[in-house]
């Protein structure tokens, strides 16, 4: 049998191809952040810091971003601590309904933005509230919740039940054997949730828009803005988040090799 | 409700005990007696129930019925982290988010006792792993981890030490210098260890006595030697062991002995190593206490004779052949000889008859599976 | 099942759950109840709404409660362009999804296992496009395929197409602009599932004499159907109720509108809350059909 054959190459080849092919909006946005442009940014005009050195000399910009953020925050820590909850729950306890259960976190997932959307405007409109940052937040929390499920309920499968057991057998009560054993070793789970949460309820777009009333998120700025044209300043947020979140994942992964590579080394 | 700590073991006592689980019972009316200091072994097949009994005493499970009493105190319902027990589990299960001083200084701390680094300290040197007190369990080979574990539970000085199968997953010689380790500090500390195995040879080595367990009941319990020498039931004589077993209807008894004729020979056991005198009973003899001879031997009545045979297969296992004899109306005979020549001393296929003293037979209280009783 | 790939990928075969008690409901109820009161009251009282009726006073908003089955009539006879298109659009993007992922997932999940680093960084490729919001990535398709860029220039130079014939506002460009934003979405569950596939039995396969592409038939494909399963509802849901990418300021036009273009006009702009609210619960009554098939095969364990 061959050493080298094409046939070993197609794989690797269409996979960064496949990659680069994903890669080029997200190339084409970073690209066009420096474009010297006015009001639309379809055409290049010529390389410039300025959009980024002043991102917010177009206040409608910074103050969608300032309301994504507090939005996303919020809610991540809403969906995060009730979504922990729901996993721990889900996995350590054995109970009646948990099919049932599994299928009712199941459902927003697989529910398609504009009926989730329509159906909490109707709500909020029915219950006498009016669409705004508290809509807004109350909508992403019900997407959320169930991507963190899912999460932090891989992360508790992977633990043993016996290193609880043996924290009670060395005299905790409950109570410490969740805060000192448990839900250390959860935290990365954790951590991993409430930032997907956060991403999902950052540049979520359709339940906002039918939630939102005055307000405007980051997403809703540029849907408004897409028939205009999208200001270079968009781009420039987008472009440094998206930057922050890859150095993020980087950073994470190199400190995990790193730490893995310590561990296997002394004996 | 405060824990009396003693200074040294304490008994226990399970009476009664027993556990269901849905679909099945686990432990039928366990009933077991452990004094103070001793080293007590569990010895079962899995599934036998042994592991559940730990996880009983240990308070990680609750009995269906029955009491547990540790120290003369009746602890049934009362929580884990209640009792004066520790246990070492069989995954050794050391907190890996923490460094090997803070996992063994752990108990030290939930009781809020004083200086508690320096008391793992202490116990890490007793297991001799001061050196790696800042390492974390992952960096830790498995011998290493277990006596972690080990220290781990020992510097909480419990009235009684739970050991979960802890050798099961080290190699043979690192198992064998964690035996006598083991052994060493349970008699120098004093305290009571019960100690869960299926592995017999451990069990017999390093206990005061050895309770065999099979299908949620204790079968038989005393000490190893004992066990070995005279076991009462067809399980125990095959679980610690190997045994020949032979079963017959009972054809002569006397003050002394009881018999029982097999394919035409006579198979006596003397009566008080006997359980049953009287209709069809078993009886077995241990293969190393069996000899072979080329023609038949003249021996006395104080000797069981059975054969000819033929030789159908020969094991060498190093200190010792393994013969397989097959006895026409008997059956398959096994006999252990020691190999004090270089070669072997028969070969496959001879005619040869097996004797062993009658002193050395066990008559048994059942039967084995598949025969019938009468 | 599809962001396992965000915990940790090792899981350990142990026993499952142990104890039920007091514990598991304060562990539960919070979270449910926040679902029974903001995902399930607004699924119901879209059912209620679509069965509402205009107002006798009738100023354009105003609704009665009533059980007028006739939005639903109204409905299908309107829209139905729009639903047909919808489900064709979601088809087409999910096989064409499926088809790009299932090689790349392969790559990274069998043939990258012995390779931690570079598996993680295909795989945080794989997700970066999830950090630059979708919106600006569809709006960087609309500018690159637009008729006076580069690449429509060179397209028309080559004779491929007509000066006439445009690239944007067809079906093409929008089963482009979908497929590309839910690729990730395919990719990651059948990554997973691609994870854990023993590559022994592959040995196994071609020991018992079957050549590459039999085993891939034979063992690869059976056992990740659970992958291409989770992968595939996940996007096609979304697609089907989707309408950014089919609106006409991104890479559609009037002739691609779906049925989340009327129900967004309807509901926002129009104010016509019960056609709006049909329409949305026929979408999610074709889900519920769909997941119910799903789950009957295979069980409820598996979703989440």
């Amino acid at each position: 049998m061959k050493r080298f054959s094409i046939g070993k190459l197609t794989l690797p080849v269409y996979s960064v191809l496949a990659i680069a092919f994903m890669l080029i909006p997200i190339v084409y946005t970073i690209v066009f952040s420096f474009n010297d442009s006015n009001r639309g940014n379809t055409t290049w005009k010529g390389f410039t810091f300025d959009k980024w050195l002043g991102v917010c000399n177009r206040p409608d910009v910074c103050d969608a971003l300032g309301n994504s953020l507090l939005i996303g925050g919020v809610s991540t820590l809403i969906a995060t601590i009730l979504g922990t909850a729901l996993a721990i729950g889900l996995v350590r306890y054995k109970f009646k309904a948990r099919s049932l259960v599994n299928l009712a976190l199941f459902l927003p997932m697989a529910t398609p933005e504009v009926v989730l959307g329509a159906g909490l405007a109707g709500l909020f409109f029915n219950m006498g509230f009016a669409p705004g940052m508290l809509t807004v937040t109350i909508a992403h929390v019900v997407f959320c919740l169930s991507f963190v499920v899912v999460t932090v309920k891989a992360r508790v499968q992977t633990l043993d039940p016996v290193l609880e057991e043996a924290g009670r057998d060395l005299y905790a009560n409950p109570n410490q054997v969740f805060w000192k054993i448990t839900f250390p070793l959860l935290v990365p789970g954790i951590v991993s949730a409430a930032l997907l949460s956060f991403s999902l309820s950052f540049d979520d777009f359709i339940i906002t828009y039918f939630n939102s009333g005055e307000v405007t998120t980051f997403p809703k700025f540029i849907y408004v803005a897409a028939a205009r044209g999208v200001p270079a300043e968009a781009n420039v947020i987008a472009s440094a988040v998206f930057i922050a979140t890859i150095l993020l994942v980087l950073i994470v992964q190199i400190n995990g090799a790193v730490k893995r590579k310590k561990l296997l080394k002394v004996k | 409700m405060a824990i009396d700590f003693k200074p040294s073991g304490a008994d226990l006592e399970l009476i009664d005990v027993r556990k269901e689980f849905p679909g099945f019972v686990a432990l039928e009316d366990m009933d077991l007696h452990i004094p103070a200091g001793e080293f007590f072994a569990l010895l079962g097949p899995s599934g036998c129930g042994k592991t559940t009994t730990l996880r009983i005493v240990a308070g990680l499970e609750e009995q269906t019925t029955g009491q547990v009493l540790i120290g003369g105190k009746d602890v049934s319902g009362t929580k884990p982290h209640q009792r004066p027990v520790n246990t070492v589990f069989q995954s050794y299960a050391l907190f890996p988010h923490m460094t090997i001083l803070e996992n063994v200084a752990f108990g030290l701390r939930q009781r809020k006792i004083e200086d508690p680094l320096k008391k793992a300290m202490d116990a890490l040197n007793l297991v001799e792993l001061g050196y790696a007190a800042q390492r974390r369990p992952q960096q830790l080979s498995g011998g290493q981890q277990q006596r972690v574990a080990l220290a781990r539970a020992l510097v909480n000085r419990p009235a009684l030490l739970l050991l979960d199968e802890p050798l099961g997953a080290l190699d043979l010689k690192l198992r064998r210098q964690m035996q006598i380790e083991l052994k060493a500090i349970q008699m120098e500390v004093g305290l009571t260890f019960l100690h869960v195995t299926h592995d017999q040879e451990e069990a017999m080595d390093m206990a005061d006595t050895v309770a065999v367990m099979n299908k949620g009941r204790i079968e038989q319990m005393g000490a190893p030697e004992a066990l070995y020498d005279r076991p009462k039931t067809a399980f125990v004589s095959k679980f610690l062991g190997q045994s020949n077993l032979f079963v017959g209807s009972v054809v002569d008894s006397n003050a002394a002995s009881v018999s029982i004729e097999v394919g035409g020979h006579k198979i006596t056991a003397p009566k008080n190593r006997a359980e049953k005198h009287t209709g069809k009973i078993c009886i077995g003899v241990r293969p190393e206490k069996a000899t072979f001879h080329r023609s038949a031997p003249k021996l006395g009545a104080d000797h069981v004779v059975v054969g000819p045979g033929e030789i159908i297969d020969i094991r060498f296992t190093g200190v010792s052949n393994q013969y397989l004899i097959d006895i026409p109306n008997i059956g398959e005979v096994t006999v252990f000889a020691q190999n004090v020549g270089i070669s072997p001393v028969v070969e496959l296929g001879e005619k040869v008859w097996v004797s062993w003293k009658v002193e050395h037979s066990f008559g048994l209280a059942d039967l084995p599976a598949g025969n019938e009783e009468e | 099942m599809a962001f396992a790939a965000f915990g940790s990928s090792s899981a350990t075969e142990h026993k499952g759950p142990t104890k039920s008690g007091a514990i598991v409901l304060a562990l539960l109820m919070p979270g449910l109840i926040y679902l029974g009161l903001f995902f399930f009251t607004p699924l119901f009282s879209l059912i209620i709404t679509s069965l509402q009726a205009p107002a006798e006073t009738g100023g354009i908003g105003e609704y009665v409660y009533a059980f007028n089955v006739e939005n639903y009539k109204y409905v299908v006879e309107n829209y139905l362009p729009q639903i047909l298109r919808s489900f064709y659009y979601a088809t087409v993007a999910t096989i064409v999804a499926l088809l790009i992922s299932y090689p790349l997932a392969y790559f990274i999940g069998v043939k990258l296992r012995n390779r931690p680093l570079l598996k993680s960084l295909m795989l945080t490729l794989v997700i970066a496009p999830f950090f630059i919001s979708f919106l600006l990535r569809t709006i960087a398709w609309k500018s690159i395929f637009s008729d006076g860029g580069a690449v429509m220039q060179t397209v028309y130079n080559l004779g491929l197409m007509q000066p006439s014939e445009h690239f944007l506002g067809s079906d093409f460009a929008v089963i482009f602009g979908l497929t590309y934003n839910f690729i990730p979405f395919m990719t990651l569950p059948l990554y997973t599932t691609l994870e854990r596939f023993d590559t022994r039995l592959l040995e196994a396969g071609s020991d018992l004499y079957a050549n590459p592409s039999k085993v891939f038939m034979k063992v690869t494909l059976p056992i990740t159907t659970p992958g291409i399963i989770s992968g595939t509802l996940l996007v096609f849901i979304p697609i089907a109720g989707d309408y950014v990418n089919a609106s006409r300021d991104f890479l559609g036009s009037a002739k691609t509108s779906m049925i989340g273009t009327m129900v967004e006009s309807d509901f926002l702009q129009n104010w016509d809350y019960p056609s709006a609210s049909a329409l949305s619960v026929l979408l999610m009554a074709v889900i519920v059909i769909l997941v119910a098939t799903y789950v009957r095969s295979a069980g409820t364990e598996d979703l989440l």
